[in-house]
Order: structure tokens, then sequence, then C-alpha cells
């Protein structure tokens, strides 16, 4: 009886801490979105009530809505471009065998392993020194290749547990290899894609330590431009966007899963 | 186009790989090798570089003790902080694995939140929270404690803190996976043959979890020795990790060969880090976490 009880305490000391972690990683986050809504004149504590003024501010900044603009599209070009090449390479990677396998299977992901400001440094340097200027195409290269190693892992994930069978089915019914893809493989590993589209779209939206080295002056994405605004002091302005950001981040992902669920339910 | 596939199915791969592969090289690779042999290039006094193989820039990043010390600083940020991930990190990892209530699920999906809150927001968040008229200060003067803001933020500490906040679910999300993989009847098991609870773990759930610990541990490691942001964010002047000395070199005074030599630095310890684990774990244990 004794032992029961002490496992018993034992798992609600597991417990009670597992809720405190998860408070320190949720605390910080929710302070910001309470205090975006802040009615207090420097958007710090104590609250004076509940205001919208924050976000009305940002509506009218130019500055973060061209951010933001640039943030969107950025993202869903970094998203397409990324998935596309991911899928393809997947494919290749697990439905073929060739020499060098393993080897190209490393270069692939090889971008999550080289730390982001060195990727950040030599991109810049290499396009430089080709006499490119820094532009948007280029940001646009430097997040495909770093959501590049996030789209391979899922697909190939996915695509593991999809049997050939089914593949080679369709072929022996006449279907050729694009058509056996688009009919068979595709719609079977369409919750990875997706997945892989929203990764990619999410880390591109975020991504800050790489963007501060490609983006031509002028151009702002969402995260430089909290960046640069924190340069100056913590503005209830940033609360606010902050709290745009952590909807965005959190219900895209979110709506995704679902819509995935749906699909994958659909397949069964 | 269907005979053509079958005459050359060696082909096929290497097509569908083309443009990925070409990603990497291109972006990759390439420009990698670039900056190394940029590195031995010199920034001459007009702002330019002069091409050659000097090894100016190489003799400054390994001799001068500046850059050492900021070495040293970095690794230790990034040690401190993976060490406190694992001990944040392990009773939660455990307690979802473990669980089996329906709140298992509602556990996992929170634990994935934060890597879709920026990374940027999640650091400035403790501002408001440990800056002069953050949410402790005012607490605490209000209560009467102190009748000063206390300056707790922007120094190591407060870095770290950031640190530990950006790279604990990567943690616990590792040696989650690692835990759930391990079957519950060997735990059964060791306690029918008499082990305690407490047995059963050190010898049994703990071992088989290690690889995920390591998993988790070099995550967290590289990705906080390679952080810039944390420090500006949240660090003091004189708390700048290497990855600082390579964007000032960079961005602010246009130095590239030394920016070069700086971050192939980074590069060759943070890589000789990779290597060691790779060595004992092996990399598929990092794409666990995926599936």
């Amino acid at each position: 009886m004794s032992m029961v009880l002490q496992l018993f305490s034992g798992w609600s000391l597991i417990r009670a801490f597992t809720v405190l972690v998860y408070l320190f990683m949720f605390l910080p986050v929710a302070v910001v979105v309470l205090l975006a809504f802040n009615a207090n004149q420097f958007g710090s504590f104590p609250m004076e009530g509940l205001s919208l003024r924050w976000f009305v501010a940002l509506w009218h900044n130019d500055a973060i809505v061209r951010a933001f603009k640039t943030s969107v599209l950025l993202g869903s070009l970094t998203a397409v471009v990324s998935t596309t090449i991911g899928v393809m390479a997947s494919l290749a990677l697990v439905r073929f065998d060739f020499r060098g396998k393993g080897l190209i299977t490393t270069a692939m992901i090889a971008p999550i392993l080289v730390p982001e400001v060195v990727l950040a440094v030599a991109l810049l340097l290499f396009l430089r020194w080709l006499e490119m200027p820094k532009s948007f195409p280029l940001l646009l290269l430097g997040h495909v290749i770093f959501t590049l190693p996030f789209v391979v892992l899922i697909v190939q994930a996915r695509l593991v547990a999809v049997r050939r069978e089914y593949e080679e089915a369709a072929m022996s019914l006449g279907a050729n290899a694009f058509h056996t893809f688009r009919e068979v493989t595709l719609p079977l590993i369409m919750p990875a894609v997706f997945a892989g589209v929203i990764f990619a779209f999410t880390i591109s939206f975020d991504d800050v330590t790489g963007t501060l080295f490609w983006k031509p002056g002028g151009v702002e994405t969402v995260p430089t431009q909290i960046f640069a605004m924190l340069r100056n002091s913590i503005s209830p302005e940033i609360n606010a966007l902050g709290a745009v950001m952590v909807v965005i981040t959190v219900a895209v992902p979110l709506i995704g899963a679902a819509l995935a669920r749906r699909m994958a339910a659909a397949l069964k | 186009m269907s005979a053509n596939d079958a005459d050359a199915p060696g082909a096929r791969p290497w097509l569908l790989m083309s443009p990925a592969l070409a990603a990497v090289t291109l972006l990759l690779v390439v420009p990698v090798c670039f900056i190394v042999v940029y590195s031995f290039w010199l920034r001459t006094a007009a702002g330019g570089e002069q091409v050659g193989f000097f090894l100016d820039n190489w003799a400054e990043v390994l001799t001068d003790a500046f850059y050492r010390d900021i070495l040293i600083q970095t690794l230790r940020i990034a040690a401190i902080s993976t060490v406190l991930c694992i001990l944040l990190g392990y009773v939660p990892a455990y307690f979802i694995a473990r669980s089996t209530t329906r709140h298992k699920a509602v556990l996992i999906l929170l634990l994935m939140l934060p890597f879709w809150i920026s990374y940027i927001i999640r650091t400035m968040s403790w501002i408001n929270i440990l800056g002069v008229s953050g949410a402790l200060n005012v607490f605490l003067l209000w209560t009467g404690i102190i009748s000063e803001p206390l300056q707790i933020l922007y120094n190591e500490g407060t870095v770290i803190l950031g640190l530990v906040h950006f790279l604990l679910p990567f943690m616990i999300l590792n040696i989650y996976v690692s835990l759930d993989g391990i079957d519950p009847n060997l735990t059964d098991a060791a306690r029918s043959l008499g082990c305690t609870a407490w047995q059963a773990f050190r010898e049994v759930t703990l071992p088989l979890s290690v690889p995920g610990l390591a998993a988790g541990s070099l995550l967290c490691f590289v990705l906080g020795a390679g952080t810039y942001i944390t420090p500006m964010i949240l660090g003091g002047p004189r708390d700048a990790m290497f990855a600082n000395l390579v964007f000032e070199a960079i961005i602010t005074q246009l130095n590239w060969p030394l920016g070069s030599a700086l971050s192939l630095a980074l590069l060759a310890v943070l890589g000789a880090v990779v290597m060691l684990y790779t060595r004992y774990a092996g990399i598929n244990q990092l794409a666990k976490s995926f599936r």
C-alpha cells in the first residue's frame, strides 16, 4: 500500500514538474499576446484595460504592412519551390537504387547541419563574387536551401511507408511513370507534401538569422522589422505584431494538421 | 517516354534529383568551398580584396586571445544551455511518453507549438517579463520587496535563459521519441525481477533513452552555439557569441575575408561536434523526430 502511495506521489511530482516546464515554455508568449491588448500608453505593466489601439497602429504602419507582404510572398514562394524539388528528390532517394545514395542523402540534410550563419555568409559572399547584388531572389534561394532538408526528411519518411505494390499495379495496368505519380503516389503522400509546404512556409516566415545577411537594403521581413524595432526600445506595437505572428504561425499549422488528418482519413 | 524509361532506368533518379542536387551544390557546397578560398584573401586598406594566399586572417583568428575567449564563452553558453535543457526536458518527455490519458495528444501538440512561434518573438518576450518595466519588476515593486527596479536583463544569464527557452522543445521532442520507442514490457520485467521503480528506470529506461538524449543534446548545442540573435536581444555588450563576430565582420565592417575565416572556424568547431556524434550515434536518430 505504501509503495502504491509512493509511486503515486512520484508520478504527481513528475506531472507537476511537467506543468511547470510547459508554463515556462508558454507564459512569456502569453504575456506578449496579453500586452498587445494593453491600453496603457507605454504598453508595459500594469495593464490599464484592454484596447485594440496597437493593432490599429500596426495596420496604419506602412513599414510593417510592407514587411508583412514581403514575408508572405517570400514564405509562399519558398514553400512552393522547396516542396517541389524536395518531393522530386525524395522520390529518387526512396524509390531508386543508385551509386552514391548515402552521400547524396547526407548532402540533402547538410543544410541543417551547417550552422545557419555559415550558410548565410557562404551564399552571400559567393553571389557577391558573381557580382549579383543582394536581392529578393537571393533571399528566396537562401530560404529554399535551408527549408529543403525539412521537406526531404518529412516526405521521405512518408514515402518509405507507402507500399510499392500500389505503384506497380498502376504501372502494370498501363499507366506511365508520371501518370502513376499523379494518380497514385501523390495522393498517398499528400499529407507529407502538405506538411512540407507548411514547414517550409513557417520556417521562412520566421527566419531572421539568414535573412539579416541576405536582405537588400530597405527590404524588411516581419522578423527583421521586429528586430529593427527592438533596437530602439520595446514598443507596444511590437507586442501587437508578435501577437499577429503567433496567431498566424500557430493557426496555419493547426489548420494544416486538421486538413492533413482529413486527407489521411479519406485515404483509408 | 515509357519506352525510354525501360531502356535507361538509371537516368530517372538523377533527373528527379537534379533540381535539389543543383540547389545543394550551387547554394551550399560551392559557396562553402568558396569562402575557404576567400578566407586566404586579404582585405586592403582601400576596402577591396587582394586575391592571393595570405595566412593573415587565419593567424588572427587562431592566435588572437579575443577570438579565443569568445569561442570559449560561446561553447560554455551552449554547453550550459544544453545541460539545462536536459535537466528541464527529461521529466516532461518521460511524462508524455508514459502518460496514458487523453491529454497525451494535447501535450505533444503543445510541444510542437513553440516550433511554430517565431524565434524572435519568443526571445523578445523575456524583455516583457524581466525588463525594467517588465512583469517581474512591476510585481516586486508592487509587493514592496524592492524599491528600485532590478536590472536583471542583458547579461550571460539572460542569454542562457533565452537559449534554453528556444531549445527546450527540441530536447523534449528527441527524448520523447526515444522513450516512446521503449517496450514497456522491459521495465515490467525488471520490476518483476525485483528492481525498485528507480532501479528499473536507472538500469533499463535511462540507458535506452540515451540515443534521444544524444540527438537532442547535439541539436541544442549546435543551434545554441551558432546563434547571434539571442545575444543581440538578451545579452549585454560583453555577451557576444562567436556568430556575432561573424555578423560584425561581414555586415558592419565589410571585412569579408576575415568574416570567411571566422565562419569557417565556427563551422570547424561545430563540425567536429557533429562528427563526434555521428561516430557514436549515427545521423538517422535525428531523422526519427520527423516520423
